[in-house]
């Protein structure tokens, strides 16, 4: 498997460091309702198809990244930065 | 039965091998199967099942049949293919599953028993009693039916791993593969072309005239000057991965006499941007009765051995074909002035004229001859008929091989008009199938689909795609008559490695193992190591016939990787023994070893364990030693391996508020402080101590088991939630050796060294120091529990330092102190490590629920209050303290209560014996346990057989006011 990271270009796999769900990014406020929390940490689709998931380029330049893929047939579709993902504060 | 003349092998270099302890001559280019031939052996192995003698059927890795064990120095090889074996000097090989020796297998009764071993006998025969299978049953048949053996000892052989790029990787060096590399060679391309074989030119070496062999050899010569070419013999592509990765086994050192300087594989992934699978297609045997005898083979195969090894594999050659292209094989035998008795085609109307005898609407209905075969008999358009030959060569078609295009679960299509599976486009991405692997099976027709399906792939990658001419090439049609089965009495083969018949196939069917998956699991058809290279598409084609459905309904079973077997040492290279994994040392790592001390693992990291006095000849006198000479005077450690994480920039002191539970923003430079981070769902993560060296500037200390994923935490925090923080943060771990200094004469010890004595230092300071003019950074820290410090230089002044710290504390009465003697006392404090904060806790269970500052935000304080994580019914952490030795792993119970899962109290994470206290100390979580400090507890190990009462405390066993840190 090989992936494509915007600062570093076409890795290994082996460089990365696979963390889950593209949920972790949505942190609820902190005063949100315990389901809130529950649903960031805990509830996961397992999807047939198109997911996101966040992959640490941990023996390259330490970016996180949210990789789009197709789980059925292993196409990686799109890599983008974590922290420069659209919507968040710059 | 050499040929004069013919064949690629090296007449000028004789080659010595033994088979099964006799002597023989080859020449070099020789395999074992070709060379076995040429000096007229035939019995090579018994089948798997029945012992049934078995000869050699094809010339290539696809072979059933011919199995043997290859010996040398340090290992022995089973289920090598003998047509794959390259010859060397003084190789020794031995035939498998026989005894006591091939020509004379006492195991061959099973052959007579055949009629009630076939599929499913065992399942249904060794039923009861149940409790015998293991013992009895299973290695009784084990030891009967099976193939070669491993020697029982330590692989010692090296291999190699390795990693290769290149635009278009060509798998398959035939026609197709040949065109594919010269187009996009020439069109400045990289290109890797791996072949199986020890020769490239696939089908053209065998086939001796295709081409003439002007075009292979000027087709190589160019492709070997091209700089953008690489050329990997011997190198068979195993499996087809995501994103252009492909597997392949390179047999590097298994052909040479003296593997002592050589790996004898390498196991390669290459990454290509597209690939063109030319792996060409595998003829097929035809199922009739006795058709696994030694002398009855492909004739694809004894064209091969005729053309590339000027062997014949018979003197009295008959063909059974049902196409076109037996009758060039014919032709070539009888140009090298073979007798070729028969022609025996099986379609009424195929041409009849050859300078052989042809029969029509033919087949082979039986065969004779007890270690080789000697006579054929069958019927024709003319009658029945009874022939005498010593080789019968089969051509049931071509299977295209489409293996590595299934590799990703697609499955092939079946194409009626050439009876075989071929692949369709798009099955692998970037992966095209071109020539015989696509079902082209013309010389003509495999040049061009290669040539133009590398076009196609360099267009792809928006590459130059020039065309390139053809050479000529013959472009006959193959008029092919589906054949799988001739019917008959006898047993006929479909699966020779598994010695799966006809009949076997059809019980399937009829017991209602209808799948085609089924079938293979009750049949065990293609389950050898040939993986049914040889039988999957005749034995579906039987199943189909008996279910009666079509052959493309039936499907196929599933193709899976590796094409060809790949040992585990290849797969592991590198990865034995110390390659395990890295090791990484301290900087003092050879001054302790010259203390003698036993280094033990934490992590990748190596330290050392304690350091024996002359006379200690336990670790305990040493440890109790270590301890009271801490506590008395002084001594020193290198904790270098913890994590250290500099952290800077404008927004450090908000980045450490949001990580850690407690506040870092309030801390004053030149100050130290313990920090706890949780992780999100509120399970504490990690801890330890923060320095601030400025303003905007931090020194971050992690436990050496979690630096790792604190990085990546950090990283994820910082780029996920507040990535507009001005903040940076690097791993200084490598950078800095950093070594305690503790005990009551730390700082008379560090003042004999420091260029300048130490001012008012007090307990949580840090600030910068010189020693011997190296700039060092000093912190007053304790995990002793006694005044410390720790002090950190550069990591090339490490070992220097540490020698020179031992020197000056050995005139203090000190020393070093190792893993040990530092966990006792880090107990007798009650500070926690990794077995405390093992993912499971809270800071409420570890009592630093008050840690948690309530006027900010941080990772983990939402969760960390949900209901279920804040109560008495948490396990807490508390000492205890017992007369008797205890171990941790033990689980707590209330005396009185009986020893049950559900009165389970607690467990025990450290225990020690502390030689301050003079009894046994151990950490441990105990239900509610803040409540029951002064009760007595029951401590049961099953594992230690220990069942004891101890009496819960605090955590904290010694000087809990933390006077002696502070002095």
């Amino acid at each position: 498997m090989r992936l494509t990271c915007p600062l570093c270009g076409e890795r290994d796999r082996r460089e990365f460091y696979y963390s889950g769900s593209d949920d972790y990014l949505n942190r609820p406020a902190a005063d949100a309702p315990v389901e809130a929390w529950d649903d960031m940490l805990h509830l996961r689709v397992n999807p047939a198809g198109v997911t996101k998931d966040l992959w640490y380029h941990e023996t390259g330049c330490g970016s996180w990244l949210v990789v789009t893929r197709n789980t059925v047939t292993h196409a990686v579709l799109a890599t983008e930065l974590v922290a420069a993902r659209k919507g968040v504060a710059k | 039965m050499r040929i004069a003349g013919k064949g690629l092998i090296d007449r000028t270099e004789p080659v010595t091998f033994t088979f099964d302890g006799t002597r023989y001559h080859g020449f070099k280019g020789d395999t074992l199967a070709s060379a076995l031939m040429a000096n007229g052996v035939r019995l090579v192995g018994r089948s798997f099942k029945y012992h049934r003698p078995r000869g050699i059927l094809t010339a290539g890795p696809e072979e059933p049949n011919a199995m043997v064990e290859v010996l040398d120095n340090s290992s022995q090889t089973p289920n090598t293919r003998a047509t794959v074996q390259e010859i060397y000097e003084g190789m020794a090989a031995q035939s498998q599953n026989r005894w006591p020796s091939l020509r004379y297998d006492v195991m061959a009764v099973n052959d007579l028993a055949a009629p009630i071993l076939g599929a499913g006998f065992y399942y249904k025969t060794f039923m009861w009693p149940r409790a015998f299978w293991e013992g009895l049953y299973e290695p009784l048949i084990r030891r009967a039916a099976g193939l070669g053996k491993l020697k029982p000892q330590h692989e010692t052989a090296s291999y190699e791993k390795a990693f290769a790029f290149c635009d278009l990787l060509v798998i398959g060096s035939g026609p197709a593969g040949l065109m594919a590399a010269l187009t996009a060679a020439r069109n400045g391309a990289d290109v890797i072309l791996a072949e199986q074989d020890s020769v490239m030119g696939g089908r053209l070496v065998a086939q001796d005239n295709a081409l003439g062999a002007g075009w292979l050899t000027t087709t190589l010569a160019e492709l070997k000057n091209l700089p953008n070419v690489r050329l990997m013999p011997r190198t068979t592509v195993v499996g087809a991965y995501d994103q252009g990765t492909y597997a392949a086994l390179e047999r590097v050192g298994l052909h040479l006499p003296n593997t002592l300087h050589l790996p004898r594989e390498c196991f390669w992934r290459i990454v290509a941007g597209q690939a063109i699978m030319a792996t060409g297609a595998l003829e097929r045997p035809i199922a009739f009765s006795n058709n696994d005898r030694p002398g009855i083979m492909l004739a694809s195969a004894a064209q091969t051995y005729l053309n590339r090894f000027g062997v014949t594999p018979g003197q009295k050659v008959t063909l059974f074909a049902t196409n076109d292209h037996a009758r060039t094989v014919a032709r070539q035998l009888i140009a090298a002035g073979v007798k070729v008795v028969a022609i025996l085609d099986s379609r009424p109307d195929a041409s009849a004229v050859e300078d052989c005898p042809v029969y029509l609407s033919a087949a082979v209905t039986d065969t004779q001859g007890r270690r080789t075969l000697s006579q054929i008999s069958g019927h024709h358009a003319g009658g029945d008929f009874q022939i005498e030959t010593d080789c019968l060569l089969m051509s049931g078609g071509w299977n295209p091989l489409v293996n590595l295009a299934c590799h990703h679960n697609a499955k092939p299509s079946w194409r009626e008009d050439i009876a075989a599976f071929v692949p369709h486009p798009g099955m692998v991405p970037g992966l095209h199938a071109a020539g015989a692997a696509n079902g082209r099976f013309s010389t003509h027709a495999a040049l061009s689909e290669g040539r133009d399906t590398a076009l196609a792939a360099l267009t792809a990658m928006g590459k130059p795609a020039q065309t390139q001419a053809l050479p000529e090439a013959e472009d006959a049609p193959y008029r092919l008559q589906a054949l799988w089965q001739v019917p008959g009495k006898g047993r006929a083969w479909i699966d020779f490695a598994n010695d799966v018949t006809v009949k076997d196939v059809k019980q399937s069917a009829q017991e209602g193992y209808t799948s085609v998956e089924h079938m293979k699991r009750y049949t065990t058809q293609g389950m050898a190591p040939d993986q049914g290279k040889n039988s999957n598409v005749g034995a579906l084609a039987v199943l189909a016939d008996a279910t009666g459905r079509g052959i493309a309904e039936t499907g196929t079973t599933t193709f899976r990787a590796p094409f060809t077997p790949v040992s585990i040492g290849a797969l592991g290279a590198g990865g034995q023994g110390a390659g395990f994994a890295p090791q990484r040392y301290m900087t003092s790592d050879q001054a302790s070893r010259d203390r003698a001390a036993p280094m033990i693992e934490a992590g990748l990291w190596y330290r050392p364990s304690y350091f024996p006095k002359p006379g200690e000849t336990t670790w305990r006198q040493s440890c109790d030693r270590e301890v009271l000479m801490v506590r008395s005077a002084v001594g020193v450690a290198d904790v270098s391996t913890l994590g250290k994480i500099d952290i800077q920039g404008k927004d450090a002191a908000r980045f450490l508020d949001f990580v850690y539970t407690n506040t870092f923003s309030t801390l004053p430079v030149g100050r130290v402080r313990y920090g706890l981070m949780l992780r999100e769902d509120g399970f504490v993560m990690d801890d330890g101590t923060t320095a601030r060296l400025g303003e905007n500037h931090y020194l971050m200390t992690t436990t050496t088991a979690a630096a790792g994923q604190v990085m990546r935490h950090l990283d994820f925090i910082h780029q996920a939630y507040c990535p507009d923080f001005q903040v940076r943060f690097i791993s200084v771990t490598e950078s800095w050796a950093q070594f305690a200094v503790a005990g009551p004469l730390s700082k008379m010890l560090l003042n004999s060294l420091l260029d300048e004595r130490l001012a008012d230092f007090p307990f949580m300071s840090c600030g910068e120091v010189t020693v011997e003019g190296v700039k060092a950074r000093l912190f007053r820290i304790s995990f002793s529990g006694e005044e410390g410090y720790e002090i950190a230089v550069p990591t090339a002044y490490g070992e220097a330092l540490f020698r020179d710290l031992l020197a000056k504390a050995e005139t203090l009465d000190g020393g070093p102190y190792g893993m040990e003697a530092l966990n006792v006392m880090r107990i007798e404090k009650g500070f926690i490590t990794h077995a405390e904060i093992h993912g499971r806790v809270t800071a409420f269970d570890i009592g630093m629920a008050k840690m948690v500052a309530a006027r900010k935000d941080c990772i983990g304080k939402a969760s960390a209050t949900r209901p279920g994580l804040n109560g008495p019914e948490r396990e807490q952490l508390v000492g205890l303290r017992c007369d008797a030795a205890i171990g941790a792993g033990a689980h707590l119970f209330t005396p009185g209560d009986k020893v049950e899962r559900v009165n389970d109290q607690g467990y025990v994470t450290s225990v020690c014996y502390s030689p301050t206290l003079g009894t046994n100390l151990a950490l441990a979580f105990l239900k509610d346990g803040r409540a029951r400090h002064g009760q007595r507890i029951r401590l049961v190990d099953h594992m230690r057989k220990t069942d004891v009462i101890c009496e819960v405390t605090d955590p904290v066993f010694l000087d809990p006011e933390g006077a002696k840190l502070r002095a």
